[in-house]
C-alpha cells in the first residue's frame, strides 16, 4: 500500500473520529534543550482503547515525548490535549488526577519501599485524609487505606508479583522491577498509560509475559496506551497504530503493516544504521 | 542499584509483615517497671534524662532526614524554639496546663520549621543543608538578643517550671524520668505509626525519587512541608524535655550548632529511616563520653583532664561517624538486625 | 538623608569588601575539592585550624618562619593524602550527602586532633604587618586588610595559572568536567585527588595564617567555615569566580547591614545575615549568581 501520509492531523483525525473518542491529542509539540532540538513539531493522536506505539532510533525523541505528555518536561511550543482539556504545559503535579500514569525507561521506583508499598503509592492522588486521621486510623483514613490495600493487592496478583509482595524493590531482579513499575502505574486506574520501554533488558520469556500484561492493561484495566519499545516484533504484534520518530520528527504514522512498508521508516532504520535496534528483530 | 539479589532461604520479610509490636512493647514495659528497680539518681539524671530527650529529637530529625530525605543542620534551633515557647506559654498564660504549654510549644516549633523549610521547595542537597543553618543562627540570635524570651533575666538562664500534670507533680529523678519517658513513648508511637501510613510512604517516595513521586500523584510540596512541620514539632518537644526534665534550666547556649550535629550523628550512627535507630544512636552518643572518661582516667590518670576528654571525645565521635558511613551505612539498627538474624539461624528451635 | 556620611559609607564598604576576600579565600578551598570530587568538604575549616595551630606552635618553638611554613605545608599534604586514602576512597560513588557527613566527622577528628596535639590555649600570630590605616581621600583602610586582599589575589592568580597552564591543571579540569571520561583516557583519579587535597591544604594554611593573625589562633578559627558556606551558596560550589564574587558581595552586604540595619535589630546580626542574604538571592534566582548551575542537582 506504499507511503503513509505524514499529514496525521487529517489522517488520524478522520480515522479516530470514526472509531472512538480521542484521549490524547498533541499538536505542533516542540522541545529543545539549550539549542538542541529533542522533538520538533509533533502531532499525535491517541484514541480511547488504543495501543499506540512510538518507535524510532535512539535519540529520536521518544522518551522526550512521553516526558512532555506526563509533565516532566515543559515543551517550547505546541499544545497537549488530555481528553478535552488543552494544555500548553502539562502540570506534573496534576498528571495523576488527570488519569495519566507512566513507567520509566530507567527505573524510577522508590527503593526504600517494598513492592506493596510502591504500588500503594500509585494511589497517593486519591488520598484525602490527613496524616492525623491516618495515624489514628479512623473514618475515611481507614477506608482509604483498606481500599488502597485491596486495589494494590489485586494489581499485584494480576501482574504475578504476589511472591515478592513484601520485598524491598531494590533487591529484585531488573525484569521484576519493571513489572512493579507497571503495577504502580496501573493501580491508579489510568485512562492513559505511558510505557517507556517496558521490556528493555528482558529475556524473551519475560518480554512475552510483559506483552500479555500490556494487553491486559488495556483489556482488563481499560487504559489507552502509549508504548515505546525497541523490539519491533513486539511492537508490531501489540499495537493498533505506530508513529515513527527520527531526529525528533515524525516520519510516519499508521497501522503496523503500513509502517512496515514505509520507505522512510526503512531508511531511518537501515540507512542510518543505528546498531542496537535493527528491524530484522521484527522477524523473530 | 539494580543488582539482582540471591533469593534468601526464607522469604525476606519486610519490616511491616511480621508483628513488630511485641518487642517494642516489652521495651516500654521494661522502661516503666524494670528500670526503676535498679536505677540510681545518677543513672536517671546524667544518662537517662539526656538519652530520652536526644532520642526524641533524633526520632524527629529522622522523619525529616531519614524518611523524607531533607537534610537539616538546624535541629538544635527547633529544640530551642520548643523550650523557650513552652517556658513562655507556661509563664504568660495564666492557668494553662503544662501539657498544653508543651503541645503549643511543639506547634510553634512546627511553624518555625515550616518557615525554614520553605527553601526545600526550591533547593536540594547541599544547598538545602546550608540553608537550614540559617535557622540555627537566626534562632540562636533571636533568643539571646531579645530578653523578652527569657523574661528579662539578666543571665539569660532561667529556671524551668515544675512538671505538673493535672495536679500531679513529677518530682525527683524518678518522677522526671517517668514524665520524659511518657512523652517520648507517646510521640515515638505516633512516629512509628506515621511512617507506615500513606503519608509515611509519601515521605520515602519524595526522598527516593521526587519526579516519580510527583507524577504518581504524591503532593510533593505539601509532603516536604509536612515533614518539616511534624519533625519540628517532635524536635521542639524534645527541646522541652531537654530544658525542663534534664537541665531544669532554659538557656540558649545548650542549643548550639554542635547539638544540631550531634542529633544528625545520632541518626546516622543509629540508622537512617528507622525509629529504633534513634534510640540506639542516642544511647551510644550519651554513654560514649562517660565510658571514655572512665577509661581515660583509668589509663592515663590525672593527665586525662576535662580538656583532653573533650578533645578525645570529639575525635572519637568524628571517627565513629566515618567508620559507620564506610562499614555500616545503615547504622546500628541494621547491625542489630544482622546479629539477630545470625542468632536465629544458629538457634535450632527456630 | 542629608546627614548621610558618604566617606564613612565608603569606609564600611571597603572594609566589607576586604573581609569578603578573606571569606573567598576559605571558600576557594571548598571549590577546589567540590569541583574534582563532588564533595562539600565541611572539614575545610578544621584543616585551616589545624594548619594555623601547627604553624604557630612550631613558630613559638623557635623554628624560623619559612621552615615552619614548609613543614606545615608538608604536614597538610600528608593529611590531605591520608584523608583521600582513608575517608574518600572507601566512600567513592556514595551519595554526595554521605560524603558531606563524612567530612563533618572529619572536621571533628581534625579539630580534636589539632587541639590534643597543640593544646587549647589562644595563640597570637604576628605576620609582621603593621596595622596602620592608610588614608585615601578621607577614608581609612586597614593595611592588614589590604595585605590579606593582596595575598588572596595572588593565590587566585596562582591557582588560575596552575590550572590553566600545567599538566596537572589540565588533568584537574578534565576530572572536574567528567570523571568517567577522565578515567577512560587514563588519568589517575587518586593522584589528582591527592593533588587537589594538597592544594586545598595550602589554601587552608594561607587562610589560616591570615585569619589567625586577625582573630588569634584558637578553636573558633574552624568556625570561619560557617562564613564561607553562604558565599558558596551564592557563588556556586563549583566556581572559583563565584567564590570571589560571592565573598565580596557577602562581605560588603554584611558590613553594610551591620552598620546601617544592625541598630534596628539591636546589633549582632552578622551571625545570620549572610545566610538570609544568600537564601534570599537564591530564592529570587534559583540558578545562583552564575547561571548554568542546576540548583536541583545535589
Amino acid at each position: 500500500m506504499g507511503l503513509v501520509s505524514t499529514n496525521v492531523a487529517e489522517w488520524g483525525g478522520a480515522k479516530s473520529a470514526a472509531r472512538a473518542r480521542q484521549i490524547l491529542t498533541l499538536r505542533g509539540v516542540t522541545l529543545s534543550f539549550g539549542g538542541v532540538t529533542a522533538i520538533s513539531d509533533i502531532d499525535l493522536d491517541v484514541a480511547e482503547g488504543e495501543i499506540r506505539a512510538i518507535i524510532g532510533p535512539n535519540g529520536a525523541g521518544k522518551s522526550s515525548l512521553i516526558n512532555v505528555i506526563s509533565g516532566v518536561y515543559r515543551p517550547d511550543r505546541g499544545t497537549i490535549a488530555i481528553g478535552d482539556t488543552v494544555f500548553a504545559d502539562v502540570p506534573g503535579s496534576r498528571v495523576a488526577r488527570l488519569g495519566i500514569a507512566r513507567t520509566y525507561q530507567n527505573l524510577a521506583l522508590f527503593k526504600g519501599l517494598t513492592v506493596l508499598e510502591n504500588v500503594e503509592t500509585g494511589r497517593a492522588a486519591t488520598v484525602s485524609s490527613t496524616f492525623i486521621e491516618q495515624v489514628i486510623g479512623i473514618g475515611r483514613a481507614r477506608r482509604e487505606e483498606a481500599d488502597t490495600r485491596a486495589r494494590s493487592e489485586a494489581v499485584i496478583d494480576a501482574l504475578h508479583l504476589t511472591s515478592v509482595r513484601d520485598r524491598l524493590v531494590g533487591t529484585l531482579p531488573y525484569g521484576v522491577q519493571k513489572r512493579v513499575e507497571l503495577a504502580r502505574a496501573l493501580v491508579s486506574e489510568p485512562r492513559l498509560l505511558l510505557l517507556d520501554e517496558p521490556m528493555a533488558g528482558m529475556t524473551a520469556g519475560e518480554k512475552q509475559e510483559m506483552a500479555g500484561f500490556v494487553l491486559a492493561a488495556r483489556d482488563r484495566f481499560n487504559a489507552s496506551i502509549v508504548l515505546i519499545e525497541h523490539d519491533i516484533g513486539v511492537v508490531m504484534g501489540l499495537s493498533d497504530r505506530i508513529a515513527v520518530l527520527d531526529y525528533g520528527r515524525k516520519i510516519a504514522d499508521g497501522t503496523p503493516d503500513a509502517v512496515r512498508a514505509d520507505q522512510r521508516v526503512i531508511d531511518a532504520y537501515l540507512g542510518v544504521a543505528h546498531d542496537d535496534d535493527i528491524i530484522e528483530e521484527s522477524n523473530a | 542499584m539494580t543488582t539482582a539479589s540471591i533469593p534468601l532461604p526464607r522469604p525476606a520479610s519486610a519490616i511491616g509483615r511480621v508483628p513488630t509490636w511485641p518487642l517494642p512493647l516489652a521495651v516500654i514495659v521494661f522502661a516503666y517497671a524494670g528500670i526503676p528497680l535498679f536505677a540510681s539518681d545518677y543513672l536517671y539524671d546524667a544518662i537517662l534524662a539526656p538519652f530520652l530527650a536526644l532520642s526524641l529529637a533524633a526520632v524527629g530529625l529522622n522523619i525529616l532526614t531519614g524518611y523524607a530525605g531533607q537534610v537539616s543542620l538546624g535541629s538544635a534551633a527547633f529544640m530551642a524554639v520548643g523550650a523557650y515557647a513552652a517556658y513562655n506559654f507556661n509563664l504568660r498564660v495564666e492557668g494553662l496546663p503544662l501539657l498544653a504549654s508543651i503541645v503549643f510549644a511543639g506547634l510553634i516549633a512546627s511553624a518555625v520549621g515550616v518557615v525554614f523549610g520553605l527553601p526545600s521547595l526550591r533547593l536540594k542537597g547541599f544547598y538545602l543543608a546550608v540553608s537550614t543553618l540559617a535557622a540555627q543562627f537566626f534562632v540562636q540570635w533571636t533568643l539571646t538578643k531579645f530578653s523578652w524570651f527569657s523574661n528579662y533575666n539578666p543571665s539569660g538562664v532561667i529556671d524551668a517550671p515544675a512538671l505538673n500534670v493535672f495536679g500531679y507533680v513529677f518530682e525527683g529523678p524518678h518522677g522526671r524520668y517517668l514524665f520524659s519517658l511518657s512523652v517520648v513513648v507517646a510521640l515515638t508511637v505516633f512516629a512509628a505509626r506515621l511512617v507506615k501510613t500513606q503519608t509515611g510512604r509519601n515521605f520515602i517516595a519524595v526522598r527516593d525519587n521526587e519526579t516519580a513521586a510527583r507524577i504518581s500523584g504524591v503532593p510533593v510540596l505539601h509532603t516536604k512541608l509536612l515533614a518539616f512541620a511534624i519533625s519540628s514539632f517532635i524536635i521542639g518537644v524534645a527541646g522541652v524535655l531537654w530544658a525542663f526534665a534534664y537541665l531544669r534550666t532554659v538557656e540558649p547556649h545548650g542549643f548550639n550548632l554542635d547539638r544540631s550535629f550531634q542529633i544528625l550523628f545520632i541518626i546516622i550512627i543509629g540508622g537512617l529511616a528507622t525509629i529504633r535507630g534513634a534510640f540506639f544512636g542516642a544511647a551510644l552518643i550519651v554513654v560514649l563520653p562517660l565510658v571514655l572518661s572512665r577509661a581515660g582516667t583509668f589509663l592515663f590518670g590525672s593527665y586525662f583532664d576535662s580538656g583532653v576528654l573533650d578533645m578525645s571525645q570529639r575525635i572519637l565521635v568524628g571517627a565513629l561517624i566515618i567508620v559507620f558511613l564506610i562499614a555500616e551505612p545503615d547504622g546500628l539498627a541494621a547491625l542489630g538486625n544482622r546479629i539477630a538474624r545470625r542468632l536465629r539461624l544458629k538457634s535450632p528451635t527456630n | 538623608m542629608e546627614s548621610f556620611d558618604f566617606p564613612f559609607f565608603i569606609e564600611v564598604l571597603v572594609g566589607g569588601l576586604l573581609s569578603g576576600i578573606m571569606y573567598s579565600l576559605v571558600a576557594i578551598g571548598f571549590v577546589l575539592i567540590y569541583k574534582t570530587s563532588g564533595v562539600l568538604n565541611f572539614a575545610q575549616g578544621a584543616l585551616l585550624l589545624f594548619a594555623a595551630l601547627t604553624f604557630v606552635s612550631l613558630l613559638e618553638r623557635g623554628v624560623p618562619f619559612w621552615i615552619t611554613f614548609a613543614v606545615t605545608l608538608a604536614i597538610m599534604a600528608v593529611i590531605g593524602i591520608l584523608i583521600e586514602r582513608t575517608v574518600l576512597r572507601p566512600l567513592v560513588n556514595k551519595p554526595p550527602i554521605t560524603l558531606f557527613v563524612a567530612t563533618l566527622g572529619l572536621a571533628y577528628v581534625l579539630e580534636g586532633g589539632a587541639q590534643l596535639l597543640w593544646g587549647t590555649q589562644v595563640h597570637g600570630l604576628d605576620l609582621g604587618i603593621d596595622d596602620v590605616p592608610y588614608v585615601v581621600g578621607g577614608v581609612f583602610i586597614s593595611t592588614f586588610d589590604l595585605f590579606a586582599a593582596a595575598v588572596a589575589a595572588s593565590i587566585v592568580l596562582l591557582l588560575t595559572i596552575v590550572f590553566r597552564y600545567t599538566r596537572i591543571g589540565l588533568a584537574f579540569r578534565a576530572v572536574a568536567d567528567d570523571q568517567f571520561a577522565a578515567l577512560a583516557i587514563g588519568l589517575k583519579l587518586p593522584v589528582i585527588w591527592a593533588a587537589v587535597w594538597i592544594a586545598a591544604g595550602f589554601v587552608a594554611l594561607v587562610a589560616g595564617l591570615l585569619w589567625g593573625a586577625r582573630l588569634g589562633v584558637q578553636f573558633s578559627l574552624s568556625l570561619v567555615v560557617l562564613k564561607a558556606l553562604p558565599v558558596l551558596v551564592l557563588g556556586g560550589f563549583d566556581s572559583i569566580l563565584g567564590a570571589i564574587v560571592g565573598g565580596l558581595l557577602i562581605g560588603a552586604s554584611e558590613k553594610l547591614a551591620e552598620v546601617y540595619l544592625g541598630p534596628f535589630f539591636g546589633g549582632g546580626i552578622e551571625s545570620w545575615f549572610a545566610y538570609v542574604f544568600a537564601l534570599a538571592i537564591l530564592l529570587i534566582r534559583p540558578s545562583g549568581l552564575f547561571g548554568q548551575r542546576l540548583v536541583e542537582r545535589t
